[in-house]
């Protein structure tokens, strides 16, 4: 009787934090369509996931980059294959690491300060003043993180797809003497529309879980089991990075196999 | 259409968190232009009452009118304007500690006023000075002492000009002198501007010169509510037993205090 009276508790709090997360969603947009419209917290908070996280995305890209070229040289040169080294680089950033590993480096960087940020600000009645100030918190703290998120994370995309392209050509080009010409012409020969926007759908839905699931951990801290305080929120944090990797990994498949 | 008399009214609250019952059937009328104090122990609900008054904690049963509205069944654009009658004085003051004090004070102009930035800029120039914060206008809240943050709160909780203020332990962690001074500021800015105050409040007998009424919250249930020289004249014996745990027995007649404290007619 115990057990199913506890899976009842876990069915209906599971149930409650769905219906929380997906109010919490519709105020944010609500949130970026309500008048009147303010820039500066958006370039602001582009600065932030923007901007800030340019210098991780451009090494990480870079090192990708190298070691897909490294290892691809060596793969497919025992297939005499190695002039289609640029295209295994190109595509496998393009369509797969380039979205993922971006998505994964901003929820490190972005989506855990995010949660934390806005956690810190529950317990201590930032958001609960700025409710009483009228000043509606979602669209003053989340509906810009999530226009920036959506502006931000495809370009940083762009920038990995490309300096992980380039790191690619160093190494199998410049280190290993590969042919240059054969690199670039088998990237513009295999690479098609259909890549760039798999590329870029998949970039905006990972912009758009992060910050969903970080800020909403961050702002509905004082609503989990684990509790009020400090503690609850270094659990709120390790919680988001967790649940938005997972999901990032999850709609990547989803993602893939619908537009494949 | 003539005002009531009352601005709040509590009508049977009841709230539990889990199984903890915190409210169990308050019932509190809150004057127009009035000062109540909400007073009684520590872990009674006077805060989570504020926080009913806010519209921040829905009660699981009972009406709270504000204006004759009942707050707790508002929302959206109907909940925000009601809100923008209130301004509200935290215990933990919820400062942005990302801005500048400066901008602290500003935030409810600029989101919720269509004044131009230099006007902005006069009326916090003007909160700072009333404030005694002139030279801080600069400073994040954690280069700040606690006086001070109590001082900025005040000054962004009166920035657009609310009917009635709610302050919540407002003296908490201050010392003696930093507790008047906020007393002060607290009085000046009252008879400035006639503003409905509710404290919630530990420090008695200070507070007692400052409230009309004082409410003591026991045991989820409001068990009196009356002028401070009622309460210390009154024979009710909870209110005589809380006068003398509070006070000490020899306060626990008006006569006694007003010996022992000077003049208590007279407000700060």
């Amino acid at each position: 009787m115990k057990g199913l009276q506890r899976l009842g508790r876990i069915g209906l709090e599971s149930l409650e934090g769905m219906g929380r997360s997906a109010l919490f969603l519709l105020y944010t947009l609500y949130g970026i369509v309500q008048a009147p419209y303010k820039l500066r917290p958006v370039l602001r908070q582009i600065q932030v996931i923007g901007s800030g996280s340019f210098l991780v995305i451009f090494v990480t890209g870079a090192f990708v980059g190298m070691v897909l070229g490294l290892q691809g040289y060596y793969t497919l040169s025992k297939y005499g294959s190695a002039s289609a080294l640029g295209a295994a680089v190109a595509l496998s950033l393009i369509r797969e690491l380039g979205p993922v590993l971006t998505a994964l480096m901003v929820i490190g960087r972005t989506g855990s300060a995010m949660c934390a940020e806005l956690g810190i600000m529950r317990i201590s009645e930032q958001i609960d003043a700025l409710d009483c100030m009228a000043i509606n918190p979602y669209r003053y703290l989340v509906s810009p993180k999530l226009i920036a998120g959506l502006l931000s994370v495809p370009l940083l995309t762009a920038v990995f797809n490309l300096v992980g392209i380039f790191g690619g050509y160093m190494v199998g080009v410049v280190l290993l003497h590969g042919n240059s010409g054969a690199y670039m012409a088998s990237i513009r020969s295999s690479l098609t529309v259909v890549d760039l926007k798999m590329c870029f759908v998949k970039s905006v839905c990972f912009a758009f879980l992060l910050v969903w699931i970080c800020a909403e951990h961050g702002f509905w801290v004082n609503r989990r089991p684990w509790g009020f305080g400090a503690e609850g929120v270094s659990r709120a944090t390790t919680s988001a990075v967790v649940v938005s990797s997972v999901s990032v990994l999850v709609a990547d498949y989803v993602i893939t196999s619908l537009m494949m | 259409m003539t005002q009531s008399q009352y601005c709040i009214r509590l009508i049977d609250i009841h709230k539990s968190f889990g199984s903890q019952a915190v409210l169990r059937g308050v019932d509190l009328d809150i004057e127009r232009g009035a000062t109540t104090v909400i007073c009684g122990e520590s872990g009674q609900g006077k805060s989570v009452l504020l926080k009913h008054i806010l519209g921040l904690v829905r009660p699981d049963r009972g009406q709270v009118l504000v204006e004759g509205e009942d707050i707790s069944r508002l929302k959206g654009a109907a909940l925000s304007h009601l809100r923008t009658r209130f301004g509200v004085l935290f215990q933990g003051v919820a400062l942005f500690d990302s801005m500048t004090v400066f901008d602290n004070i500003a935030l409810p102009l600029r989101e919720r006023s269509r004044l131009p930035e230099k006007e902005v800029e006069k009326k916090v120039s003007a909160a700072l000075q009333m404030m005694d914060l002139e030279g801080s206008a600069d400073k994040f809240p954690a280069q700040l002492s606690g006086g001070m943050k109590k001082r900025v709160g005040l000054a962004r909780a009166l920035q657009l000009e609310p009917d009635i203020l709610l302050f919540d332990e407002p003296t908490t962690g201050l010392d003696p002198v930093k507790s008047h001074d906020v007393y002060r500021l607290f009085f000046e800015t009252r008879r400035r501007l006639g503003y409905t105050s509710i404290i919630v409040s530990h420090d008695i007998p200070k507070i007692f010169n400052l409230a009309d009424k004082i409410a003591i919250l026991h045991q989820g249930k409001v068990r009196a509510c009356m002028a401070p020289e009622e309460l210390q004249r009154s024979r009710d014996p909870f209110v005589r037993d809380f006068m003398v745990r509070v006070m000490g027995s020899a306060h626990s007649s008006r006569d006694e205090f007003v010996k022992s404290n000077g003049k208590c007619d007279e407000k700060i």
